[in-house]
């Protein structure tokens, strides 16, 4: 971890129509880093990171990529922005009318001037990365949920994207399928030192995968914790921080504690 | 054999040597450097007889994706031919990465199964099979409805209100203008290739009657059914359709409801009522379209009237009237079933939609045949 800022967020508000769902919020991610955000159902993860990503404009507030910012820039210069992320949206979000190969051939048919074999190789690779490779020729339709999750991860990396954004990748999947797919996360942060930006409950992975992480309160509607999740678990002021830690890895088994 | 090349970011080097592909690639090995050196690398890797590949990564200061695809093609290639392969010199970072993708991770990727020749004869049968089926289904439903329809009349508070009466706002009132448009639009059209015809007779006054009479036991239904399954129709198609991809119809199965009684009875008896209502207003409208011609022709309003109200009977307007009470039952029994037969994916829902205004529009065509017949031996 070469300890470079990537992702700045500064002073970030969202509103839907006149409810507030976060206020003021301000952090950085760095390159290679395995960033995570984490708190309860509802409390505005999944819209923090469609901000991240420049699909909703934030009511105040700047999120900044480097030196450009998601918020501000235009035309060709976002576009340039955008192909940097990879996105894996939690409902999955692959195109219904095309296979799986399909769906991740299709960034690579768009953005770059590879050969057809060169493209569905590719494609194979990443469907193969998790586990998929089998399924290739599938319809999402005919696939199972989680299924559908690791193709949509398969289909954010098709470009090697520099920020992996992962809305509950782990989600609907099997201990050990979840556990795969956390090394494979280390894995490609460690060798294509890929940021990854996670939303996700599952306090074992958190533990194994995340150098940091934040914490948002949906009362609050601020982050109330920030740190690493062991020393978060250890010494946080805040009773509630260090029992969301601690109750919930002992009640899913030792990894936390194993790992640390 | 000798090429060489390199562009701004990769570099590759490429030479067989009795039957030795040695190859020395360089650079940044992304998209762009592997798009230039593929075609290089497969046109040394299509070399007859090749007996082992040696690659030398030693140059290679990045590898994405597409790098990482061009080693596993060559290695592939070698496990295909069965010969070695050997990489050197890769960095540790991008040997890290090819692990990532182990050969027979990549091996078992299943092709899709060949297309075989009996394709077009098993098509058609296939497909026909699937119309038998579908009648047969069809039928089935209408019988279910059916039965759905008498509870309803017998225990009229099992029914969703609420459900009820957004239908019937939905199709009934909300479809007036178009209706009214078009209805007024037929009715001039028809009275003025009418008039044109009987011109040459003498016999314009006539005109009343032909545009009465057409528009009261035909067009009148036909235009209204053709409105509200293109409106109504593949609405209920789509809603229901998209309920069965959500998963929400098997949430009413699971919960012990009825989905025909929840989503289905609401929908159809709303939409059997509506549409002979609309029709009342599409004859108004057309005869209205016939009267401006009529009138333009120099009659006064009154001789149309009165030759309307001689010429057109109880039993044509009625019985018009109570087609368009079938044709609503076929349009809504159609797009419900449709609806619910919807299959998985988002195109499914469109694909669900299309099916129930097509087969509301045969329906609709063939019932009114049948009325004809019918119409024709009662007298009417
Ligand atoms: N499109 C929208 N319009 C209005 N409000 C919305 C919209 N999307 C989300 N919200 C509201 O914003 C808040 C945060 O939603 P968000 O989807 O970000 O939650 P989340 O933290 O991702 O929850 P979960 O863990 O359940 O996915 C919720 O109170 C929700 O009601
Ligand atoms: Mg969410």
């Amino acid at each position: 971890m070469s300890g470079e800022t990537i992702i700045t967020v500064e002073g970030f508000t969202a509103r839907y129509g006149e409810r507030l769902v976060l206020d003021d919020l301000s952090f950085t991610v760095k390159r290679g880093e395995v960033f995570v955000i984490l708190g309860g159902s509802g409390c505005g993860k999944s819209t923090l990171l469609k901000h991240m990503i420049g699909l909703y404009h934030p009511f105040a507030g700047d999120i900044r990529v480097g030196d450009a910012s998601v918020v501000s820039t235009t035309g060709a210069e976002r576009d340039a922005l955008i192909r940097r992320f990879g996105v894996m949206y939690q409902s999955g979000a692959l195109f219904g009318s095309m296979t799986l190969l399909e769906n991740v051939c299709l960034p690579l048919e768009e953005f770059t001037s590879l050969n057809k074999a060169a493209r569905e190789l590719i494609a194979k690779m990443k469907l193969s990365l998790v586990g998929l490779a089998e399924f290739a020729h599938l319809m999402p339709s005919e696939i199972s949920g989680g299924m559908k999750k690791r193709a949509a991860i398969a289909r954010a990396m098709a470009l090697d994207p520099e920020i992996l954004f992962l809305d509950e990748p782990s989600a609907g999947l099997d201990p050990i399928t979840a556990a795969e797919l956390d090394e494979l996360i280390i894995q490609l942060a460690r060798a294509l030192k890929i940021t990854f930006v996670i939303v996700t409950h599952e306090l074992p992975s958190i533990y194994k995968i995340a150098d940091r992480v934040i914490m948002l309160d949906a009362r609050a509607k601020k982050i109330i914790a920030e740190g690493d999740p062991a020393t978060l678990r250890d010494t946080h002021e805040d009773q509630w921080v260090r029992d969301f830690f601690n109750r919930k890895s002992q009640a899913t088994g030792t990894t936390g504690e194993d790992d640390e | 054999m000798k090429k060489k090349e390199s562009n701004s970011n990769a570099s590759f080097e490429g030479t067989v040597n009795n039957g030795k592909l040695s190859m020395v690639v360089g650079g940044r090995l992304d998209a762009a450097g592997v798009t230039a050196l593929w075609p290089k690398a497969r046109g040394l890797l299509e070399t007859k007889r090749l007996a082992a590949i040696e690659l030398d990564g030693a140059g290679v200061d990045y590898a994405d994706g597409a790098g990482a695809a061009l080693l596993v093609h060559v290695r592939q290639v070698a496990r295909r031919l069965k010969i070695p392969v050997e990489f050197n010199g890769l960095g540790a970072d991008i040997q890290e990465m090819l692990d990532l993708y182990p050969a027979e991770k990549l091996s078992e990727i299943a092709e899709p199964a060949p297309k075989n020749g009996r394709d077009l004869v098993e098509g058609i049968g296939e497909a026909f099979c699937d119309a038998i089926r579908g009648v047969k289904d069809h039928v089935a439903f209408m019988g279910e409805l059916f039965v759905g329809l008498l509870q309803a009349i017998v225990h009229p508070r099992g029914m969703r209100a609420k459900d009820f009466f957004l239908v019937i706002e939905a199709s009934g009132p909300k479809a007036l203008p178009i209706i009214a448009m078009l209805g007024f639009l037929v009715g001039l059209i028809l009275a003025f290739q009418g008039a044109v015809l009987m011109k040459q007779f003498g016999a314009e006054i006539y005109i009343a009657d032909f545009v009465g009479k057409s528009v009261a036991r035909e067009l009148g239904p036909l235009i209204t059914a053709i409105i509200v399954a293109g409106r109504t129709g593949s609405a209920f198609a789509a809603e229901i359709g998209t309920m069965k991809v959500n998963e929400e119809i098997d949430a009413f199965t699971t919960m012990g409801l009825d989905p025909v009684r929840f989503l289905v009875i609401p929908r159809v008896t709303a939409a059997t009522l509506m549409t002979p209502l609309l029709a009342v207003i599409t004859n108004v409208f057309g005869m209205m379209g016939g009267a401006v011609v009529m009138m333009s022709l120099g009659f006064p309003l009154v001789t149309y009237v009165n030759r309307i109200l001689g010429s057109v009977t109880a039993a044509d307007y009625l019985g018009g009237l109570s087609k368009s009470i079938i044709f609503g039952l076929l349009i809504s029994g159609a797009g419900c079933l449709c609806g619910l037969r919807t299959g998985e994916g988002a195109s499914a829902v469109g694909n669900s939609a299309t099916r129930a205004v097509v087969s509301s529009i045969i329906m609709i065509v063939i019932a009114d045949g049948l009325f004809a017949v019918l119409f024709y031996y009662l007298g009417i």
